[in-house]
């Protein structure tokens, strides 16, 4: 180290000499002096650290063949969202089908219905989630065929597990939620990851807003982080309400998510829809 | 692509590498607070600076333990677009700001001011387009001090492209400079790499694609003033619908002779869908664990009292 901060010293002394030379120059104060020399020692040190890293510097500047990667998945963005109460569930999606910054279609709901019981939400990518739903209505139509009874929504969340882990080697890239209710009547929710963990829970987010849903949902439906509220059990309106006012919040601040919203609510009577409109922009 | 692993462990290097800093500049405390005052008023060093790249690249590219991911820098993912008309020009621009997927921020303000008769829409990274027209702004305004004179537009893309070529294109920033100086109305382009263009119409941003279109449609030379608002604000309108990136209110800045006209939000948002259930919580929701209570000892100095003259007394 000492050695290198004298060669230091030489060299700023010699422009120290080269600068009283010429007479003109633009650091005519003090001030610029030291600059000169400060810079100097600044570009001695680089030159120590680069050659550290000189390794690393020739892989910056690589020139050589390069290696072009095929991606086989896209993010067609959209948001899913289902709650369970004690004798409904509900399974909401947005209809905006989008890829990078560009928008596909305003009007591709999220949700599939499966039985008179059963909704499942998916999202991701698009590619995959049509291959995962017509192969789970061909897996049901057989089911029928071979029991003579309809799937039920536990049965369903199961199998669609196994299906997903099936592929756990080159994965389907969806985002599944079902909503539905079990054998009982009373509503159930499960909730996938891509490939083919799942659980049972009372509501779950997924799909690109899904961290911004989820936080509020687990505070009006879990009274999660609140003391002293009266835990009174969801009704239907409150829930509608309450999905309805998550998804505007969701759309004014994901941009994946927005044009309409497509609710499908599952109740002993059946399913019902309803699509109320959100953000175009 | 195939790794190799380095010889040398980057984190060890940068750590022995920043204890050196230290032993210089401990031994020059006092200069270096000159120092910092005199390169302020030095001109700016020529040729390309990049001190840092190498030590960056060793940050991102090291083992998994010591791997720092650079920040992501807000981009304003945009549509902005001008139109020069009869008596002048106007400026357009959506004002959402974006963080990637999240909308960091819905009333973005993305019409800068450069001069009083230029005015400059910014598409790119928010915080290079917002510190390079403040930049202009600034020697634009020693010009006209030291001048007497208004800056001429063309002054400020010589200006932007000098500043954005010598940094090569590290320096985020698309812009669209309007306005209107003794030599007429103009509308330049200046790109992050140093590029410039000069054109009756023009778009910029990622939704540049669809007001594009409505521009290449409707333009025509000489049209009046209305004709020419409408036509700006239709082109970022069809951005907003077009592109995830752009949304939001509408802004406009109307650059003339006379004067000019900042109009801000031409056209807000016609989507303001609010929820209806009130989401409120009782005192008491969240427990409070701990309270101290600290009196504050104030001494009564002075009172006055001042009659206020009400319509009550005459």
């Amino acid at each position: 180290m000492s050695v290198k901060r004298k060669q230091i010293k030489q060299t700023s002394r010699h422009l120290e000499l080269s600068d009283a030379g010429t007479g003109t120059q633009d650091l005519s104060t003090s001030g610029g002096h030291i600059a000169v020399r400060q810079r100097v020692l600044v570009v001695c040190f680089m030159m120590i650290s680069a050659q550290n890293y000189g390794d690393k510097m020739k892989e910056y500047h690589y020139t050589g063949p390069v290696e072009h990667k095929f991606s086989p998945y896209a993010f067609n963005g959209g948001t899913v969202l289902a709650v369970a109460g004690d004798d409904f569930a509900i399974v909401a999606s947005d209809t905006r089908l989008s890829e990078g910054y560009s928008i596909h279609s305003r009007d591709s709901p999220k949700c599939y219905k499966l039985t008179d019981t059963t909704v499942l939400g998916c999202s991701g990518f698009h590619g995959d989630c049509l291959t995962l739903t017509k192969i789970i209505e061909a897996r049901l139509k057989m089911y029928k065929h071979s029991n003579n009874k309809t799937m039920t929504s536990g049965a369903i969340a199961a199998m669609l597990s196994t299906i997903l882990y099936g592929r756990r080697f080159f994965p389907y890239y969806v985002y599944n939620i079902i909503g539905g209710l079990d054998e009982e009547g009373r509503g159930a929710v499960y909730s996938f990851d891509p490939v083919g963990s799942y659980q049972r829970d009372s509501y779950k987010a997924g799909g690109s807003a899904s961290a911004m849903l989820q936080p509020l949902l687990d505070n009006q439906i879990g009274f999660k982080n609140m003391e002293k509220v009266e835990q009174l059990p969801l009704s239907l309106e409150k829930a509608v309400q309450l999905v309805k006012d998550v998804f505007i919040s969701a759309a004014e601040r994901d941009v994946y998510t927005g044009d309409a919203l497509k609710l499908c609510i599952v109740t002993k009577e059946g399913i019902r829809e309803e699509i109320m409109p959100l953000r175009k922009d | 692509m195939t790794r190799r692993t380095c010889r040398v462990a980057p984190p060890n290097a940068v750590a022995s590498a920043l204890v050196v800093v230290k032993r210089i500049t401990s031994s020059v405390p006092r200069t270096i607070s000159n120092m910092a005052l005199s390169s302020l008023l030095e001109p700016p060093v020529p040729g390309f600076n990049f001190e840092n790249s190498a030590r960056n690249f060793v940050l991102e590219t090291s083992s998994d333990e010591g791997k720092i991911k650079a920040p992501k820098p807000m981009k304003t993912g945009t549509t902005i677009a001008g139109v020069v008309y009869k008596d002048g020009v106007v400026l357009g621009a959506d004002t959402r700001a974006t963080s990637e997927e999240v909308v960091a921020d819905k009333k973005c303000a993305k019409i800068h001011y450069i001069a009083p008769n230029i005015y400059c829409c910014g598409a790119g990274t928010a915080a290079d387009t917002e510190k390079t027209t403040d930049m202009l702004s600034s020697n634009l305004t020693i010009f006209s001090m030291n001048s007497g004179r208004n800056p001429r537009v063309i002054m400020a893309v010589n200006i932007l492209q000098d500043m954005l070529f010598r940094y090569r294109g590290q320096i985020g920033a698309h812009l669209i400079l309007g306005g209107v100086d003794c030599t007429g109305s103009h509308l330049y382009t200046v790109g992050p790499y140093g590029s410039m263009d000069k054109v009756p119409y023009l778009a910029m941003g990622s939704g540049n694609l669809a007001a594009l279109g409505i521009l290449e449609d409707r333009f025509k030379a000489n049209m009046n003033l209305d004709e020419a608002k409408a036509l700006v604000s239709d082109a970022v309108h069809a951005g907003i619908m077009s592109d995830l990136g752009s949304g939001n209110n509408i802004d406009l800045c109307v650059i003339t002779k006379e004067g000019v006209d900042y109009i801000r939000p031409h056209k807000k948002s016609p989507y303001n869908l609010k929820g209806q259930a009130k989401y409120k919580y009782k005192p008491g929701t969240t427990p409070v664990l701990t309270q101290t209570v600290t009196h504050l000892e104030l001494e009564l100095v002075h009172e006055t009292v001042q009659m206020m003259e009400t319509a009550g007394s005459s």
